[in-house]
């Protein structure tokens, strides 16, 4: 019988056991695509056998071994884990159709390293969605961060080294030095990691303690992208586009927020950081993050920096919605990690769409490429939507819990940073659509006739635009699960 | 008697005899199966042992049966049955290792010889590690010396002359301190028996010469260790010397030199003579900071692999010697469990090095320039290596840093736990030099990489990669010995 604790222990593995088929079948690169897909479906499959049991209300575990008493290398499935899950492993079977397009479209070397290692950053990602303590969480963040280095680095060149270092100097300096103590202490407190709901801190220490270890955590959690660590994520845009939709866009920056929120809800508990005022300054701080990035958002004229720091933005809305410690606004954090995903992967789909098809990375030159490439500029407008917060995309929904629980916390600097930055996300993208869309494109002589991009790669935009707008009519497996993890009932 | 009652004695003799019976033999192959033979032997008494001491406590074995403090006792207690389960167990897996390994890299006539001095350099490690008498630590600790400047000589650049030179020299101050130390305490109590002697010291506690036994014991054994700042002997003695020895050396010849300094001063001295009499632990704290910034930051500068690595186990001596000196439980805990996790990883590195020595013909990082593509097996087995040296979780760099953390915490000493780290970040740097050389740059055309790598090399080296991540992961053996031996030193006095 498969249960859902094996579900867990499969998803962990399917992707392993995918990648060494795919290295296997180097030499057949149809066989090889064809293993990427077969593993990223049942990958899926493990996923959704999970995802019955934890709506009714059950925790599948699973426990491998303990490293040392207390400090066990285990797995516990919640409700935002779970979503975390299903997110990843959905978007992963798009973004393999797409990388199938993209990387054959630009006839990119080393693909099945690439292939390999995204299947493995897949298994090291549900290791962090499904982990039971912080210390199993801390040990795949880490693998992550390993196995994505050689993505970003794609390319082998003097600037993707650049762009490597800093990528792997700030996750893995952040995780080291801020993190690794603050596992330790708590350990070294509590005698264990565990999330456990309602946290484990109570009592333990005093506000200004509770504040630095608080303050260490969430710098430690350097995927999360709050500045001043922020610099790594524009750095690994030097990636394949497809390594920046799924790993920067939705894998490795959602296991940073969702980090955040586990730390903050299982760890730390809403009610201990709620007395004295503990999470004051990381409003703050995330609200300066949201804010400072959209305003360098707005003066970029690359495409995928721009959304970079689109990213980075969305990313503190997560981190601030989880710092307002009201549960409204908890469940807000929770569906932005969902939304902003299918959101923001539709966006760097695009962006890869038109690097494939029309060489193009500059805003300065979308103009009328709305008219080549109709699909993927409808897709990307629908994504855009959704950063923005409008009505029928899924950021809408997500915005208005977070909205909902600043307002019903009083906290008014938060509610105008949402309303502010709201304003700087349509004053950046709002103007590419317009180009692509309404200005006639100058003439050109380097330009070239092209149409839409290879067939896969606008499937798969497509897809993710539709999951967009389907999640704002249908956004009620996530709020169900997001509820669920509060505690505050269907 | 039986068998089984003189396995302390059999610990020490089996090598011993093996020595002189490889210069009568002759004959590199012969030699060979008798040193592996011995070293397996060797091994399998000390796992007896381990699993006798965890049984039922230290063994007491009186050799000749001259009782002690009048005759020279093995002692086998917690710490000594973990040290000779580490240096038997290197040895069993380097000496397999060895046979291919010296095939281009010492003269053949030589290669008898060669493992005459291994052998002879392993019983001294053995023997200092089991005996319990002050002086017979000094006889082996100088057999074992002498051996290894014999073994670094053998390397094939003629510079490792030099290096042997330099070491002697180094070593053979250090062996004078050492047993001008120990001449002092015997002045001062007439016993040369540890633990005899460890029970007169409480009666002349303080006095002068007993401070000053102190302070020579401690630089000569220092230098022996490699310190920072009396390093010097360290990064040319493992550059140059053969792949193999550099290997074993990096696993065993400090961490029993370490042995020595934890037997001086918790069975000896005790610690609230070390550190109440004297600012035993504010020098260690200061000079082990030193190295593990100093000789962190001088590897990333190094343009070979092997310089490189030695560098860095300056650096990791500086964690091995800041867990002892917050006089704590977890700190010796750390102590003793880094010995071992560094002593197996940098094993496995200096293997890994022989490997690319071997078929690349040298270990710059220009030559290993797309090691990545040629070699890799070898470039991952480096890569694993060289994350469990800067602490990254499944390693088991990782379980020795954590309770380096601990023992930090425990004294509410932040500013430690923020140095412990930022210093791992240096290590990030230098392991990342060989990362980016091997997988970003094309293998170079001149450098001809035809060689294969044999199974018997091959072969130990894998076994002592998964080892690095075996004990990141399952520490039941390291953890409980460590932290069973570092009570036990702690509660000796």
């Amino acid at each position: 019988m498969f249960t859902a604790d094996d579900a867990i222990l499969a998803a962990l593995l399917v992707p392993v056991l995918g990648a060494i088929g795919i290295a296997l079948a180097h030499r057949w690169p149809n066989l090889r695509e064809g293993i990427t897909l077969t593993t990223a479906v049942a990958l899926l499959a493990c996923v959704l056998n999970i995802l019955p049991s934890v709506l009714a209300g059950a925790r599948p575990t699973a426990t491998l071994f303990s490293v040392l008493p207390g400090l066990e290398i285990a797995f516990e499935v919640e409700p935002l884990g779970m979503l975390f899950a299903l997110v990843a492993s959905g978007l992963w079977i798009v973004n393999s159709i797409y990388s199938i397009g993209y990387m054959r479209g630009n006839n990119e070397a080393h693909q099945t390293r690439f292939f390999v290692c995204f299947a493995l950053a897949l298994s090291a990602t549900m290791g962090i969605a499904f982990s039971g303590n912080l210390f199993t969480l801390f040990l795949f963040y880490e693998v992550l961060t390993l196995i994505t280095y050689p993505l970003v680095t794609h390319h082998g060149t003097e600037k993707a080294r650049q762009g490597g270092r800093v990528y792997l100097g700030l996750l893995m300096g952040t995780s080291v030095v801020f993190l690794l103590p603050a596992l330790v202490f708590i350990w070294y407190l509590t005698g264990t990691t565990d999330f456990t709901a309602g946290g484990i801190l109570a009592d333990k220490l005093s506000p200004a303690g509770l504040m630095g270890l608080l303050a260490l955590c969430m710098f430690g959690i350097g995927k999360a992208a709050l500045m001043p660590f922020h610099k790594w994520l524009p750095a690994a845009m030097v990636a394949p586009t497809p390594v920046s939709a799924l790993l920067h866009a939705v894998a490795v920056v959602k296991a940073g927020v969702f980090s955040v929120v586990k730390v903050i809800v299982y760890i730390f508990g809403l009610d201990t950081l709620g007395v004295n005022g503990t999470t004051d300054w990381l409003i703050l701080l995330a609200g300066f993050t949201i804010v400072s990035a959209s305003v360098v958002a707005l003066g970029a004229d690359n495409l995928k920096r721009r959304l970079a720091y689109s990213t980075i933005s969305q990313l503190s809305y997560v981190v601030m919605a989880a710092a307002l410690l009201a549960p409204l606004s908890v469940v807000g954090a929770t569906l932005h990690i969902a939304a902003h995903a299918l959101g923001k992967i539709t966006l760097f789909f695009a962006a890869g769409a038109i690097y494939t098809a029309a060489h193009k990375t500059e805003v300065s030159q979308l103009d009328g490429i709305g008219r080549r490439m109709p699909w993927t500029m409808g897709a990307f407008a629908i994504g855009a939507l959704s950063m923005i917060g409008l009505p029928p995309a899924a950021g809408f929904v997500s915005k208005w819990y977070m909205l909902s629980g600043a307002m019903a916390s009083e906290q008014w600097l938060a509610v105008g940073v949402i309303a502010l930055s709201t304003l700087l996300n349509a004053g950046y993208f709002l103007p590419i659509i317009y180009r692509a869309f309404f200005v006639t494109p100058a003439h050109d002589e380097h330009d070239h006739p092209h149409g839409e991009a290879p067939l896969p790669m606008v499937i798969a935009l497509t897809a993710t635009a539709a999951g967009t707008v389907l999640l704002f009519f249908v956004p009620d497996v996530p709020l169900a699960l997001a509820k669920q993890m509060l505690g505050l009932g269907g | 008697m039986s068998l089984a009652q003189h396995l302390p004695a059999l610990q020490v003799v089996i090598p011993l005899l093996a020595a002189p019976l490889t210069v009568l033999l002759r004959h590199r192959t012969l030699a060979f199966a008798v040193a592996l033979l011995a070293s397996w032997t060797a091994f399998a008494i000390s796992i007896t042992l381990w699993l006798q001491v965890d049984a039922s406590g230290t063994i007491s074995y009186a050799i000749g049966n001259w009782p002690p403090p009048w005759g020279i006792e093995y002692r086998v207690d917690p710490l000594s049955s973990f040290m000779l389960v580490l240096v038997s167990g290197m040895a069993s897996v380097v000496l397999p290792y060895c046979r291919s390994s010296i095939e281009d890299e010492v003269p053949q006539q030589q290669h008898y010889l060669f493992y005459t001095m291994f052998v002879l350099c392993l019983t001294g490690l053995l023997g200092i590690s089991i005996t319990g008498d002050a002086f017979n630590i000094f006889v082996f600790l100088e057999i074992s010396s002498l051996a290894t400047y014999v073994l670094i000589a053998l390397g094939r650049d003629r510079r490792a002359l030099v290096a042997s030179y330099q070491y002697l020299i180094m070593g053979t101050i250090g062996a004078t301190f050492i047993v001008i130390g120990i001449g002092l305490l015997y002045l001062m109590t007439g016993t040369l028996n540890i633990a005899d002697m460890g029970q007169r010291l409480a009666a002349v506690q303080g006095t002068r010469p007993v401070l000053a036994a102190l302070a020579f014991l401690t630089v000569g054994i220092s230098l022996k260790l490699a310190l920072f700042p009396l390093h010097q002997w360290l990064p040319n003695a493992y550059t140059y010397a053969p792949s193999a020895v550099s290997a074993f050396l990096a696993a065993t010849a400090t961490k029993v030199a370490v042995y020595v300094l934890l037997r001086f001063y918790f069975s000896v001295f005790g610690q609230s003579q070390v550190f109440g009499q004297l600012p035993m632990q504010e020098a260690m704290l200061l000079l082990a900071l030193a190295g593990m910034f100093a000789a962190s930051a001088t590897a990333i500068f190094q343009s070979d692999l092997k310089r490189l690595f030695a560098y860095s186990s300056v650096g990791q001596i500086g964690y091995i010697i800041l867990g002892l000196s917050f006089d704590s439980v977890s700190g010796l805990t750390a102590t003793i469990l880094h010995l071992f996790n560094h002593g197996i990883t940098k094993g496995a590195i200096f293997m890994l090095l022989g490997l690319v020595a071997l078929v690349m013909g040298g270990t710059s990082l220009s030559r290993v320039q797309g090691l990545g593509k040629r070699m890799p097996l070898t470039s991952f087995g480096m890569v694993i290596c060289g994350l469990s040296l800067i602490g990254v979780p499944g390693t088991a760099g990782f379980i020795s840093k954590w309770y380096l953390l601990l023992a930090a915490l425990e004294q509410g000493q932040w500013w430690l736990v923020f140095l412990i780290l930022l210093s791992s970040l240096l290590a990030v740097a230098y392991v990342w030099r060989f990362v980016e050389a091997a997988y970003f740059r094309e293998p170079r055309q001149d450098v001809d990489a035809n060689a294969t790598v044999p199974w018997s090399m091959g072969v130990p080296t894998a076994l002592l990669v998964a080892a690095t991540v075996y004990f990141g992961l399952s520490t039941g053996f390291t953890v409980g010995s460590a932290s069973q031996a570092a009570t036990f030193l702690m509660g000796a006095r």
